[in-house]
């Protein structure tokens, strides 16, 4: 179980094999990354900045992961994320989970994904040639974070 | 005494990122404390009076906004968040 919040870059392919060694019984591992997108709603995006609330942020992501843990038989979880200015083409997120098979896996990446967009306060904004702007909540992230209220293993 | 933050463009409108505040005694919510905020801050009033934009944490959990406040909490304010 760790989650770690960040201003550094994370290597992506570091950190599979490390969360991979020496796990035996861990049928399934799915992964998740996230990545500074170079444009947004058709205005091209320079670059953003990620502002967190330190301390609640990681532990609104801890919260999130004992709910996955409660419906998802998981042998391990790794979530990390940046903070701070990134740059297109950067990794933001990183989302990794261990079970003994790949359903419980999937299912459960894909939820700590969807409720971390929705719960863990991170707010992002964004440089264009117009300026700075902060990002709008997306109705779609709220309607993924929905779709797993009732769904459970 | 309350020490009370605040996030993102929610930041940039109150002009602060945090404050000490020691509020009267009948303050004793969320809701009215963020009320009560609204009176020296402005802009942050009208914040609040759009529906839904403004989250509550006490103590940094998620809080409702009928939560009871105590001296000492940490109170933060701030908008839907947009990480991941």
């Amino acid at each position: 179980m760790t989650v770690r919040v960040q201003a550094e870059p994370f290597d992506a392919a570091a950190e599979i094999a490390a969360f991979l060694a020496g796990r035996r019984s861990s049928g399934g591992i799915a992964s998740f990354i996230g990545v500074c997108r170079d444009e947004h709603g058709g205005t091209p995006v320079s670059a953003m900045t990620l502002e967190h609330y330190p301390g609640m942020t990681e532990a609104e992501i801890g919260r999130i992961e004992d709910e996955a843990r409660r419906r998802w038989p998981l042998h391990d979880v790794l979530v990390v994320h940046r903070c701070g200015r990134l740059l297109p083409g950067e990794p933001i997120v990183l989302v990794l989970t261990a079970s003994a098979h790949r359903a419980a896996a999937l299912d459960a990446c894909a939820f700590l994904i969807d409720w971390l967009k929705t719960r863990a306060p991170f707010w992002k904004l964004e440089e264009t040639a117009e300026g700075e702007r902060w990002v709008d909540a997306r109705d779609s992230d709220e309607a993924a974070a929905r779709r797993w209220q009732h769904a459970a293993a | 005494m309350l020490k009370v933050r605040y996030f993102a463009w929610l930041r940039q409108r109150v002009g602060r990122a945090e404050e000490e505040v020691d509020p009267p005694r009948e303050i004793a919510t969320v809701r009215a404390l963020a009320a009560w905020l609204g009176e020296r801050h402005p802009r942050f009033a009208e914040a609040l009076a759009e529906p839904g934009v403004v989250r509550f944490a006490v103590n940094r959990a998620y809080v409702a906004e009928d939560a009871v406040i105590r001296p000492g909490d940490e109170v933060a304010f701030f908008p839907p968040v947009t990480g991941g």
